[in-house]
């Protein structure tokens, strides 16, 4: 089980909603992901209202709602999407997106801090979409975010873990801290990787929508997910550049 | 008047949000804002539509 904002959640996988070739797919997907969380955006409705449909698949799907605040790259944005998406949705759950920058999607962190401070303020209670940067996860906690969602890297890159040693300091200097990875995954072993390192959750998407098959997609990060959360708790054991005989020496024949 | 729906230049009747949202039969799950303010649901009625205003109405939708 692990705790966010003192809801248990038996499924170390968040899984989003977006670009799977077909809401059949995505609900199959989602059911073989075993995921906890589905994530969600808020888009303009037209007058064919798209939007209800794909509300009832999310609904039947029987997971918790993170709403997102995706594309936003003003804190006056972010904190409108965030409002609307609480009437919306009925949660104070909000994925805290600023977007700093367009070609790699990373956040920028001074108006993510921001916005994240104001809209604590009025009870959300803020997931931020961070960087590993150590400084901006001290003023996030500051401003009363108690999760945090650093990238593995660029969204929808697929490139796993950019930066391991930078994501080894941030779950160190904060060990008692929710943390997500979230963004950047393309691989199972990429998820495995970031819960071995000690990360709380995964946040996927693009991995398993646009994967040949989503389903078996969902089911393999579900597995590594699990596979990494039992081996950090397992205690590995620590790399050598030596050989170590696994075999016992004592009571080898002397044959040669 | 003239009003900007989602980005659409559209003539309309109603002069409030909430007659808008009845007018272009817009329903089930929905969020609001004018000139990119939020209107939460039990304030569409009181809040009154100019020559001009830009409105969203937005739903839910995939996201990642």
């Amino acid at each position: 089980m692990v705790t966010f904002y003192g809801t248990e959640l038996e499924s170390r996988l968040m899984l989003g909603t977006s670009q799977y070739p077909s809401p059949a797919i995505l609900e199959r997907a989602f059911k073989a992901s075993n995921a906890s969380v589905a994530t969600v955006s808020l888009r303009r409705e037209g007058r064919e209202g798209a939007g209800q449909p794909f509300w009832d698949i999310i609904q039947q799907l029987g997971v918790r709602v993170l709403p997102n605040t995706a594309g936003c790259h003003s804190v006056k944005e972010a904190i409108t999407t965030a409002h609307m998406a609480r009437e919306v949705f009925d949660t104070t759950w909000i994925k805290l997106e600023v977007i700093g920058n367009t070609d790699t999607l990373q956040p920028d962190i001074f108006g993510l801090v921001e916005a994240a401070q104001l809209l604590t303020d009025e009870g959300f209670n803020v997931f931020p979409y961070c960087t590993e940067d150590l400084v901006a996860a001290d003023k996030l906690l500051g401003a009363g975010c108690e999760v945090l969602m650093p990238w593995g890297a660029p969204i929808g890159s697929g490139m796993g873990l950019n930066n391991e040693y930078g994501l080894r300091a941030l779950r160190s200097r904060f060990p008692d801290v929710p943390m997500v990875i979230d963004a950047g995954i393309g691989l199972p072993s990429h998820a495995s990787r970031a819960m071995e390192l000690g990360f709380d959750a995964v946040l996927l998407n693009t991995a398993v929508a646009k994967a040949g098959d989503p389903v078996k997609m969902a089911n393999a990060m579900s597995q590594a997910v699990t596979a990494g959360l039992l081996s950090s708790q397992a205690e590995p054991i620590e790399p050598r550049d030596m050989a170590s005989p696994s075999t016992p020496v004592i009571g080898q024949a002397f044959l040669s | 008047m003239k009003i900007t729906i989602n980005g659409n230049s559209q003539l309309i009747q109603a002069n409030n949000l909430a007659d808008l949202l009845v007018e272009l039969k817009y329903h089930g799950k929905l969020a609001t804002a004018l000139n990119e303010n939020f209107i939460p649901f039990n304030e569409r009625k009181k809040t009154t539509l100019r020559d001009g205003d830009r409105v969203e109405i937005v739903a839910p939708m995939e996201g990642g």
